[in-house]
């Protein structure tokens, strides 16, 4: 299962990884995708939300099973997947690029120290 | 020796069958099978009845059955809410097929397209009868579907007060308040000529036609609740809006009501099907089950269970109702029948419906002390004032061989609520007409 | 959405058309009698329908399409159902005559009690029935299922502590749930305003009593427990909890579903629990139609008799029957006094079966699934190895290839219904199977050799499972697409 460098993870399966322009736009991994299986509905906050690391942001749901998804970091929602609403496939077919789910504006991005980096997320995966 | 001396007709075991499966789990008798529940409250003494044949059992049955004064046997005039209506010979036989009958709830599509298939049709004849975007497989009753048609204009508005209407069923309103107290939800109660609702007033439900038999101003009501921000929730009579206006056509954003008036037995209350319909865009805030089309591996259509994370099996204390088992074989009857009556047939049900029960009136308004107690547009039932209590007008009916009307004195002074459907003859009538006179 | 494969035949296309595809104008399946009374003022235009969309099919096609349909379902009267929490028993025949009497079936929910004393007499003889098989002192038949009873009889224990002397409305709304619990019961305490904490298993498969003593406080309502549990086993710690629930001011709910294992052999009103529901769908043998109707009736303790649902049936010394409202009800759940169609058959089966006939059930249904338990070890991990009720939970994990569900799906083509699977929570690739009492030596002897027979199939081809059912009329269904493209009626074409 592919675990992208470029990014971190949480320990609920969220990846965050930071943008250009020092955005940072939230995911699932593709562990947690596989576990879901196949994604039918995502339930994101919308843009101008707060979001808060650790604190539960949406949910999304699978044929057989609903998943919490909890925010990997602090700040404002500045753009929603919209993709992903109408074809929430996405998530599965490609959970690290087309299938992102929001951008935030972080309050702090040293935030994202906090989280696991991949390889200790391939440990915990394991 | 046989620790299980007593062999029915539906249990295969023989004492050699046990004799080798103990042997096969190393224990030396079934009682052995038990020593977890503790000895002083192990195998008390069970103070049911002997068992009985079958032959004896059935005469015990029918003498309890034939102490019933019933419909099958005698003229009824008894609505409000649950119907006499003629279900053709074909129904019952098809409906309780073993592979019906005694299939389980569809969570194996490859082997339950029989069931779901039908519950597909179930959805499809109800929407479109009710002209609503979206149905569901059914609920328990009419009564629990507007209840929980309350609950959900709740979720979808995020608002917690439900106003209804006064000419509600009031067993369906005792069940609104029965669902919607434990989650802080007030129910109040408006009249059909209220003009204005309590400030944060989630959902208006009203009843089509209403309980009394009569059609209000249901455009007004849908109107007045969409002003206020809430839903506009109906519960309708399923003949009724064969010949008049559907609820669709009002803008309702969620419309139940109950299947029994689909030719399904009066049964003393149940079991019948709570229908469920609603706009499409509430579709995640459906309670129960819903079937939807897809195809298989190959490519060829069938039917599943779908949208299951809404319900407690996935969603456990967030579902959108605790519904579990509900009652797909009475969605199952209510299909197969509106499929025979069909288009024409329907209509043609309703027609005569309308056009005995307008006859009755005619002829009881006749009768000296008898009046028509309500003004406006009937189905099949209105309530009559009597001369004396219909309790004793119901008593002295039943003297002729008549199962009178429902007393709801309670509300309008010596109130009696009649209802005249297909199965009543102008015979019939005429003799109602004709007992009625003796009692003033 | 209306082309199939075209290597389907013609008939097997057209078998599974839809009653609007069917529908021609002028075809009808109904003879009505035109109308015997002087025509009558119709309502104006503006109140009438426009048009009514609906099929126009004959009797002989309706009859052919829903036979046909009926013919593509497994069920119990044709298949084997090892379907653990369900007790998928045989259904019999007499409680289909009797609920069709006319005495029973024509009888109107509000007619006159003196009409309808029958009726009442079979519900009263039912409610002594019920309260004699838990060793409880009153009963509900009000409740529509399962899940209804457990949602009525949650509200029962929240008006029952709400009126104890003393207390403070609203402070006890925390219910205890186990893990291994069924969605239905934290689904019916969050409907009835509860807050749910759940409440861990041990390895042995009881509940986790320490943790029951750290949540025991005055927030506490009480807890639900499933006994047996859904393991399949009695648990062994129940009559302690039931006094740790009880000295904390709570009350203790058992959940009845399982209620096949302990006919005549333990009153669960007697062993400390105060209320309980049952599924008469299951234990008492009446039919599941498909996905209901049921029944869930509650039987309770004294102080709890008060707040039932109603009506309940009375009978009043000159031995007549009559519908009440217990005196601090907690109101009406339905229209009426619950599914009669349904209570009367459960009726029929225990007034044939008897005191014995139930003794016959609960020893036939452990003696089964233990049997199945001793014989399938080999093929499955038993995550709890002790002696089980009427059903034991296996985890499916040990081979590769043959998850629980690609198991389940095998068992479909030799004719099996699969067992539960992924149900409780607690047991990884989980199969709970529930034989029952009317299963024949034979059928399940059968059964254990396709388990081993499967088992070898995806020890040779560790694929060979996923892409089953191969024998069944649709294969696996594509439930991603029904989830996200939701077609839930039929559409014209366009």
């Amino acid at each position: 299962m592919d675990i992208p460098v470029d990014r971190r993870y949480s320990k609920d399966h969220e990846w965050a990884l930071v943008d250009a322009d020092g955005s940072v736009r939230v995911g699932i991994s593709e562990f947690a995708a596989h576990e879901l299986g196949d994604v039918i509905y995502v339930d994101v906050p919308a843009v101008g939300a707060r979001v808060t690391l650790g604190a539960q942001m949406g949910e999304i749901e699978s044929v057989k099973a609903v998943s919490d998804l909890m925010s990997p970091v602090t700040g404002e929602v500045i753009e929603v997947n919209a993709e992903v609403k109408s074809k929430p496939e996405l998530v599965n077919e490609d959970s690290y690029s087309a299938g992102w789910l929001i951008r935030v504006k972080p309050d702090n991005v040293n935030e994202l120290d906090q989280l696991m980096d991949a390889a200790a997320y391939q440990t915990a995966t394991e | 020796m046989s620790d299980l001396p007593f062999a029915s007709p539906y249990v295969p075991n023989t004492d050699e069958d046990r004799a080798e499966m103990l042997a096969a789990i190393g224990v030396p008798s079934i009682d052995d099978l038990f020593l977890d529940i503790p000895a002083e409250f192990r195998a008390p003494p069970l103070d049911i009845p002997a068992p009985l044949s079958e032959m004896e059992l059935r005469q015990e049955m029918e003498r309890l059955a034939s102490r019933n004064f019933h419909a099958g046997t005698h003229p009824s005039f008894l609505g409000a809410g649950v119907y006499n209506h003629y279900c053709p010979a074909v129904v019952p036989p098809l409906v309780t097929r073993g592979e019906f009958l005694t299939s389980y709830t569809p969570y194996q599509p490859e082997v339950s397209q029989g069931t779901l298939q039908a519950n597909f049709e179930f959805q499809t004849l109800t929407a479109q009868l009710f002209d609503m975007e979206v149905s569901n497989a059914g609920m328990y009753d009419g009564a629990s579907a507007l209840a929980e048609a309350g609950l959900m204009a709740c979720r979808v508005t995020k608002r917690a007060r439900i106003a209804i209407l006064d000419t509600v069923n009031p067993h369906y309103a005792e069940a609104v308040r029965a669902y919607a107290g434990p989650q802080d939800i007030e129910v109040y109660t408006i009249t059909a000529d209220a003009t204005e609702l309590q400030p944060e007033t989630s959902a208006v439900l009203a009843q089509y036609p209403n309980f009394y038999g009569y059609v209000e101003d249901v455009q007004r009501l849908s109107d007045m609740a969409h002003a206020a921000g809430g839903l506009f929730c109906i519960s309708a009579d399923p003949i009724a809006i064969s010949l008049l206006k559907p609820p669709g056509a009002f803008d309702a954003d969620i419309a139940t009501g109950e299947g029994q008036a689909l030719g399904v037995p009066m049964s003393f209350g149940g079991p019948y099907v709570g229908i469920f319909t609603c706009r499409k865009q509430y579709i995640r805030q459906l309670p129960g089950r819903i079937v939807g089309q897809t195809v298989d591996t190959h490519g060829r259509i069938g039917y599943v269970l779908t949208l299951q994370p809404r319900e407690q099996h996935i969603r456990r204390e967030h579902a959108t109702s605790n519904i579990c088992t509900s009652t797909a074989l009475i969605g199952l009857w209510a299909t197969v029948y509106t499929a025979l009556m069909g288009k024409r047939g329907l209509r043609h049900v309703a027609d005569l419906c309308y056009q005995k029960s307008h006859y009755a009136a005619g002829r009881i308004t006749e009768i000296p002390g008898y009046d028509i107690a309500l003004t406006g547009t009937f189905f099949q039932e209105f309530v009559v004032t009597c001369p004396k209590p219909p309790a004793e007008v119901n008593l002295r009916l039943e003297e002729h061989g008549i199962i009178g009307g429902l007393d709801v004195s309670d509300q309008i002074d010596n109130g009696l609520l009649l209802c005249v459907t297909e199965v009543n003859s102008r015979e019939q009538i005429d003799e109602l007409v004709a007992a009625l006179e003796c009692i003033h | 959405m209306t082309n199939f494969n075209a290597s389907l035949t013609a008939e097997a296309h057209n078998k599974r058309r839809t009653l609007m595809e069917r529908s021609r104008p002028g075809r009808t399946g109904a003879a009505l009698p035109a109308s015997d009374v002087p025509p009558q003022l119709m309502p104006e235009p503006s109140l009438l329908r426009d048009d009514l969309l609906l099929p126009e099919i004959t009797e002989g096609e309706v009859v052919r399409y829903f036979t046909n349909l009926s013919q593509l379902n497994f069920s119990v009267d044709t298949n084997f159902y090892p379907l653990g929490s369900c007790t998928m028993k045989y259904n019999p025949r007499i409680n289909e005559a009797i609920a069709a009497l006319p005495g029973f079936a024509m009888a109107h929910p509000q007619q006159p009690e003196r009409q309808v004393q029958g009726t009442l007499e079979a519900l009263y003889i039912l409610q002594e029935d019920l309260r004699a098989i838990t060793g409880m002192a009153a009963t509900s038949l009000a409740p529509l299922a399962g899940a209804h009873g457990e949602l009525a009889g949650i509200l029962t224990i929240r008006a029952a502590l709400d009126a104890r002397p003393g207390a403070t409305k609203g402070q006890r709304r925390t219910m205890l749930i186990p893990d291994t619990a069924h969605g239905t019961n934290p689904a019916s305490a969050a409907m009835a305003g509860f807050n749910v904490v759940t409440v861990p298993s041990l390895p042995s498969g009881d509940l986790d009593l320490d943790a029951v003593r750290a949540a025991a406080n005055d927030e506490l309502a009480g807890i639900m427990l499933t006994q047996p549990t859904t393991l399949g086993l009695f648990d062994r710690s129940a009559i302690e909890m039931c006094q740790i629930i009880h000295d904390a001011g709570g009350l203790v709910y058992a959940d009845g579903a399982n209620m096949n294992a302990l006919l005549g052999r333990v009153k669960l009103g007697e062993v400390g629990f105060d209320i309980i529901h049952m599924n008469l769908h299951k234990t008492f043998s009446t039919p599941h139609g498909g996905g209901g109707p049921g029944a869930g009736p509650l039987c309770v303790i004294e102080e709890l008799a008060p707040f039932l649902p109603g009506p309940v049936v009375e009978k009043r010394p000159e031995s007549t029957y009559h519908s009440v409202m217990p005196a601090q009800s907690i109101g009406r759940m339905g229209g009426y006094q619950g599914n009669f169609g349904v209570l009367i058959r459960a009726l029929t089966y225990i007034t044939l079966l008897g005191d014995e006939g139930m003794l016959e059930i609960s020893g036939n249904a452990v003696l089964n699934a233990n049997y199945l338990l001793a014989k399938l070890k080999p093929v499955f991990d038993l995550p709890y190895d002790r002696s089980v009720m009427h059903e034991v939970v296996f985890s499916a994990k040990r081979r590769k290839g043959a998850s629980a569900l690609d198991v389940s799906k095998r068992l479909l083509d030799h004719g099996f219904h699969a067992p539960t699977m992924y149900f409780p929570l607690v047991v990884a690739e989980a199969l709970m199977i529930a034989p029952t009492e009317t299963e024949s030596k034979e059928t399940m002897d059968a059964f254990i050799e396709t388990l081993f027979a499967i088992d070898a199939e995806a020890e040779a081809d560790e694929d060979f499972l996923h892409g089953a059912p191969y024998n069944t009329s649709v294969s696996r269904m594509d439930e991603a697409r029904a989830a996200r493209q939701p077609h839930l009626r039929w559409e014209p074409a366009e």
